[in-house]
């Protein structure tokens, strides 16, 4: 089958290779009809995320037909035939963190577990074609795809809505929720969101769902600041203005209530000089991070505020400012998102009309474009906001 | 060589207790085990993977047993690399759980076959042992060992670093792998 594999930082390549096949009981094969380039492949892309080998098939958020199923799964829960949509991390639904629902730090799916605890203390749960760290799973963006476990995370769709409106359920649709969610939103609230990528968008949307009173988007690139807005959301460009003091303005001197960080590792900074210092701490990796959004949102939300990031992070950031967020009794909130717990009731908001996923697709190309659809992603380039692959 | 692990698992300690009680299961989950064959009663015969393809084997017993608490064993006759295990069973606190704990006791020999083994185990011995409990886990918890693209092998996950890449098996390799 063809795949699109990482081939080395900064390139992709959709190549042949073998069609999956089962190798656990509980494991489906899915045919995969959509699949989509998220920012979290980008710094696997950039080379941000160690343990990437030539050859490794990314794709994380894709949907299709089930085509193959293990002696194990059973058919009263997924058969031959269903569509569905497939949470990116995988998780067994047996151990302690599934019976918690946090999916994501489940205990059992992530083979490579012994690596990845000793990088994070305690090990993280297999996602689809998102490193060794994780599992070393083959990802979605490929014609086929084995999904293990498979008679937990697989949502079935069984009315007409479109791929493109089901799709973002495999993962920023639920993660700008829990985004969302973690801020505990109050009437009164003013949220602001860092990133207006496809996920600070679908955050937007969500603290606007969950009752926020207003939602400030801040990015640099206008088309998406545009886009934002045409959702109904105020806006920050900061390359033009302070954020800070905008902020400030915005909400009478009080800073936002509540603070999203869309972005993770790889922001960019209006101001050239502290970028730079991160630049190089991170190209010679002794930081691993360029977390310019995550300070900015620290020091803006208003004392007593939470601050919830679902921008990725990977290992250790300098210059954390840990006075502003232990004397302003500020409250950090993070995770990969805990995607399974959200699709059914995301599904609902989808069917009633209260959310609209399709908002944030710009491009849609065939699998054997990816390049060009990563490169058009990365870049933001043709006023790109979310590719969508079809194999 | 003292080894010492635990995890917690999601099942009573009667089902975690009997699953270890039946020794011969030891080798679906621990690496260096081929093989744990029941003699007797208390008694079993081990067979485990050696540096340079070769094997070792042995005979052992079982010195300690009280149901859903605890077991030890130890090897008996002259094995090559004489050793004691026990492992011991607690309620987690959060009612549904159970604790494993596990120790394993090797007397490595002087000589060249001390050295095979201690290169065997490498720098950081203990981590095959936790990795054999995070599989003790799976099976309990799941039914089976999980395997990926990138560690498709289940057991020989560690000694496979680097790994293949994460992409989908040949058959070829699927059937090479399963002879292996
Ligand atoms: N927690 C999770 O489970 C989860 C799931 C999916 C994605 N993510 C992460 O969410 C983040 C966003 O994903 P995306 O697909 O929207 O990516 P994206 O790259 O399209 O969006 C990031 C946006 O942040 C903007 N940006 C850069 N620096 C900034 C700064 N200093 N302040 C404000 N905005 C800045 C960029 O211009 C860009 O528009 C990524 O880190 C991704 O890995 C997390
Ligand atoms: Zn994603
Ligand atoms: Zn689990």
């Amino acid at each position: 089958m063809r795949a699109n594999t990482w081939a080395g930082r900064n390139k992709v390549e959709v190549r042949d290779v073998p069609d999956p096949s089962i190798l656990n009981r509980r494991d489906a094969i899915v045919k995969v009809t959509s699949t989509a380039i998220c920012g979290s492949d980008l710094h696997l892309v950039d080379g941000y995320v160690p343990t990437m080998q030539d050859g490794d098939v990314l794709g994380h958020e894709f949907m299709g037909e089930v085509v193959e199923v293990g002696a194990g799964v059973d058919p009263g829960r997924l058969r031959v035939g269903d569509r569905v949509v497939v949470p990116f991390p995988i998780a067994c639904g047996a151990c302690a963190a599934c019976a918690a629902e946090l999916w994501s730090c489940c205990e059992n799916s992530n083979p490579n577990a012994g690596i990845a605890e000793k990088m994070f203390g305690h090990p993280v749960a297999g996602i689809f074609g998102y490193s060794h760290l994780t599992g070393g799973f083959a990802g979605g963006q490929s014609e086929y795809v084995r999904v293990p476990f498979a008679d937990v995370g697989p949502l079935k769709i069984e009315s007409d809505l479109t791929d493109e409106q089901v799709l973002f359920l495999s993962d920023i649709l639920p993660t700008g929720y829990m985004g969302a969610e973690m801020c505990d939103i109050q009437p009164s609230d003013v949220v602001a969101v860092w990133g207006a990528g496809p996920v600070g968008q679908f955050a937007m949307d969500s603290a606007r769902l969950l009752g926020a009173a207003t939602v400030i988007a801040i990015d640099k690139e206008p088309y998406r600041l545009r886009m934002a807005e045409e959702a109904g959301h105020t806006t920050i460009n900061f390359e033009e203005v302070d954020v800070r003091s905008r902020l400030l303005e915005l909400t009478g001197g009080r800073g936002p209530d509540k603070c999203i960080d869309a972005v993770g590792m790889e922001a960019s900074h209006g101001s050239a000089h502290l970028h730079a210092y991160d630049r190089v701490k991170q190209a010679v990796r002794s930081e691993t991070e360029r977390p310019h959004a995550l300070r900015q949102a620290i020091l803006s939300c208003r004392s007593g505020g939470i601050v919830s990031v679902i921008g990725v992070y990977g290992g250790f950031l300098d210059k954390f400012p840990s006075g502003a967020w232990m004397n302003r009794s500020l409250t950090l909130r993070t995770g990969q998102c805990h995607v399974q717990r959200y699709m059914t009731p995301l599904l609902r908001h989808i069917e009633n009309g209260e959310l609209d996923p399709t908002r944030v697709i710009t491009h849609t190309l065939p699998l054997q474009d990816a390049a060009r659809g990563f490169d058009l992603f990365k870049n933001k380039q043709d006023g790109c906001e979310k590719v969508v692959l079809k194999p | 060589m003292d080894l010492l692990a635990t995890t917690t698992i999601r099942r009573p300690v009667s089902d975690v207790y009997a699953f270890w009680r039946r020794l011969e299961n030891l080798p679906t989950f621990m690496a260096h085990l081929q093989e744990v064959r029941s003699t007797g009663d208390r008694t079993t015969h081990w067979t485990a993977s050696a540096p340079f393809d070769r094997s070792v084997e042995w005979d052992a017993e079982i010195t300690d047993e009280v149901p859903d608490e605890r077991i030890g064993w130890r090897s008996t006759g002259d094995a090559d690399v004489p050793n004691t295990g026990k492992v011991w069973f607690v309620p987690a606190p959060d009612g549904v759980s159970t604790e494993v704990h596990v120790l394993l006791v090797y007397d490595i020999p002087g000589g060249k076959l001390g050295e095979a083994v201690a290169r065997y185990f490498g720098e950081e011995p203990h981590q095959q042992l936790d990795d054999d409990l995070r599989r003790l886990k799976q099976v309990l918890e799941t039914g089976e060992v999980v395997r990926s693209d990138g560690a498709p092998w289940g057991k020989r996950a560690r000694k496979e670093f680097p790994q293949r890449p994460a992409q989908p098996l040949s058959s070829d390799e699927i059937a090479k792998g399963e002879a292996a």
